[in-house]
């Protein structure tokens, strides 16, 4: 584990970060690129799927729904379509993705270290867990009015509670004398990945099949779940991670000179830490609740933004921002096409990108240690 | 274009058609694109477009559940099926004739309503309950059918399913014609000698053995056929020590017959350490039954049991039904 504590000069003239002209020119084309790549893929997304809709009529339906058309048209099967499916889960996705990037890149800047992901902080593990006890434990033990009623409501609600519960857990083993110990939380965080992981494999013992086949779907995670409803659970806790980037940026920009030397800038390192966990916490326990797990977006998308425009957060967070919502849309659009009518779990498809991509950059690693 | 071109040039007319849908998808995606980009989707709002849609469609039904397909099947209903779950192998040509909807409790509402279902019919636990909710939300008729492992659950779910289907007379039939076969079973059962305890073992991996226990569709088979669930100390599938194996002390072992190679002969399963010591291994008695005729539960199972029995118990000389498999 010495790449945990290992502090690396990660460009210390990028944490200082005076844009030059050129470089400056150079992160308008890939910020405009990214965009446009982003919004393509979510008007394709609107477009694409097995329901056969023509382009046009997705077009008449949207502007049916802003009032520009007849209102009849809103009784369709094809609008319940691209209304009620393709749109939440296009959002969703969007949501989802830019959550887990954002995260990723935040953890990677506050651990100082290249391969930080959200689920280093325990949320992941924290949320399997939770959520492999409400598949297998959840018809015998919680059989509630509320359960009766909001059947579909527990395994989110589970999964949010056990990922804020870990972190928590974890935040609070890391902190002696108000100041926390970023490399404390890493190996806590692997200690209590391996015991969460323990008890979820209990319970997967434990389970019947169908149980089983429940939790291995759920780890694989999918959009199809998504809902207008389930967006407006999960928006108002992801949205504070996407706003709160401009607070955090100048931050991190000055702890990649390390944790000390940040202090003595005067970045109030300890508020920053607190703040950037407990959103981080926040914004991919709603992601893992309303989605499953999904693999990769958190590690591979800032590292990818990073090769492209550098380390300076100013650009790093929002783009990869931008770049996870992309990733998952564009990952959301070949999980409901491949296989139609059927679909494949979209954790599949971000895997199948993101792992070789996490191979070659571990082949490069003197690379990163540049970065 | 090139999709097209290449598509055409496909010797497989399966992949061709496969190529051109998704070319299909991609041009309409980018038309939409471009269309909105541009702000031109307003003028070509008028006219043809809004004609295509809801052409009402009848007798197009997505079977969610491998019994619902049976069923459907042996009602002579396999017309009207449009979708199917990948739980649906029996008979073996409804995963090749009919579109796949993906694992039964997996299901994507936008591949199902793809499909311009008339109506649904799943096995409870069906799923994910978004999905059934989008499902529903789009008018389309849904009909759960119970999950139960008793004779006249499985009598009910035949008659349910066919009264979904609209064919409640022939299920009525069909369901009237296994409840009789269960009956035969029930008497067969009373005429059998001391009975057997019989271990199912659903596979053998690097040496450990799952099991069939309690509450698990092997048990509920094995109770059919008039044996004794050696098992019945587990629950559900579950793996079983050696020494749980020899203390459980199984007359008969019962495995599912795969199609491939690996299947133990009873010569290499007798001497592994936890079958050598029990009462099967004398007599060398194993057991191979089709794993879906076994575990089914649909109109096959009487059968099945039966089957079964008349292996277990050939002093006892019952008729095997081998020919309505």
């Amino acid at each position: 584990m010495t790449l945990a504590v290992k502090q690396t000069p990660i460009a210390s003239a990028a944490a200082l970060a005076v844009l030059t002209a050129g470089h400056r020119r150079k992160s308008i084309i890939a910020v405009s690129a990214l965009v446009g790549f982003c919004l393509l893929l979510m008007l394709l997304s609107l477009g694409a799927g097995a329901f056969a809709i023509a382009p046009g009529r997705v077009a008449d339906i949207l502007f049916a729904k802003l009032g520009f058309g007849p209102a009849d048209l809103l009784d369709s099967r094809e609008a319940l379509v691209v209304l009620n499916i393709r749109m939440p889960r296009l959002l969703l996705g969007a949501l989802v993705g830019a959550a887990l990037a954002i995260s990723g890149a935040l953890m990677q800047g506050l651990f100082r270290n290249p391969l930080a992901d959200p689920g280093l902080v325990g949320v992941s593990a924290g949320a399997g867990l939770a959520a492999a006890a409400t598949i297998v434990l959840g018809d015998r033990f919680f059989l509630s009015a509320f359960a009766m009623k909001l059947p579909f409501a527990m395994l989110p609600f589970g999964a949010f509670f056990g990922g804020l519960v870990s972190t928590l857990a974890l935040y609070l083993i890391a902190t002696r004398q108000g100041r926390t110990s970023v490399a404390t939380m890493l190996l806590a965080g692997v200690a209590l990945g391996a015991l969460a992981g323990s008890l979820t494999g209990l319970l997967a013992f434990i389970s019947d099949d169908r149980q089983l086949r429940d939790l291995t779907f759920w780890s694989l995670g999918s959009l199809g779940g998504a809902s207008w409803t389930k967006l407006s659970v999960v928006a108002p806790i992801v949205l504070p991670l996407l706003f709160a980037v401009p607070l955090l940026v100048r931050g991190l920009n000055a702890l990649m000179l390390g944790e000390a030397e940040a202090y003595h800038l005067g970045v109030p390192v300890q508020r920053i830490k607190a703040l950037a966990i407990l959103l981080v916490a926040l914004a991919v326990g709603a992601s893992v609740a309303s989605a499953g797990v999904i693999g990769f977006v958190g590690i591979v998308v800032p590292h990818l933004i990073r090769l492209s425009i550098g380390p300076d957060h100013r650009l790093l967070l929002p783009l990869s921002a931008v770049g996870g919502a992309a990733l998952l849309v564009g990952a959301d659009i070949v999980a409901r096409l491949v296989v139609v009518p059927a679909e494949l779990p979209i954790g599949i498809v971000t895997a199948f990108i993101g792992a070789p991509f996490f191979l070659w950059l571990l082949l490069r690693r003197g690379r990163i240690a540049e970065l | 274009m090139l999709m097209h071109d290449l598509s055409s040039s496909v010797p497989n007319p399966l992949a061709g058609l496969k190529a051109k849908r998704l070319g299909r998808e991609l041009a309409a995606a980018i038309g939409l694109s471009a269309l909105a980009a541009l702000g031109f989707a307003g003028d070509l709002r008028s006219g043809s477009f809004i004609a295509t849609a809801q052409a009402q469609t009848t007798g197009r039904i997505v079977a969610a559940g491998g019994i619902v397909t049976e069923v459907l099947y042996a009602l002579g209903l396999q017309d009207k099926i449009v979708g199917v779950d990948t739980t649906s192998q029996w008979p073996p040509e409804a995963q090749k004739e009919k579109k796949s909807v993906g694992y039964v409790r997996a299901l994507s509402a936008e591949g199902v309503l793809s499909l311009k279902p008339s109506q649904i019919i799943a096995v409870e636990g069906a799923g994910p309950p978004d999905a059934l909710a989008l499902l529903k939300e789009s008018g389309t008729p849904i009909t759960m059918i119970p999950e139960a492992l008793t004779p006249e659950a499985v009598v009910a779910k035949i008659a349910a399913i066919g009264k979904a289907a609209g064919a409640a007379e022939p299920a009525q039939q069909l369901a009237a014609t296994v409840k009789t076969r269960f009956d035969e079973l029930d008497r067969l059962r009373t005429g059998l000698p001391k009975q057997k305890r019989v271990l199912f073992v659903l596979s053998l991996q690097n040496g450990r053995t799952m099991v069939g226990g309690r509450n698990s569709t092997a048990d509920a088979i094995i109770a059919l056929a008039g044996g004794i669930n050696a098992a019945s100390a587990v629950e559900g599938f579950k793996p079983m020590t050696d020494e749980a194996i020899i203390t459980a002390a199984p007359d008969v072992v019962l495995m599912m017959r795969f199609s491939s190679a690996h299947n133990a002969t009873p010569d290499e399963l007798f001497v592994m350490p936890a079958f050598s010591q029990t009462p099967a291994a004398k007599q060398k008695s194993l057991i191979r039954m089709d794993g879906l005729y076994l575990l089914g539960f649909g109109p096959r199972t009487p059968n099945a049991a039966r089957d079964l029995m008349a292996e277990l118990y050939p002093e006892a000389k019952v008729t095997q039904l081998s020919a309505a498999k």
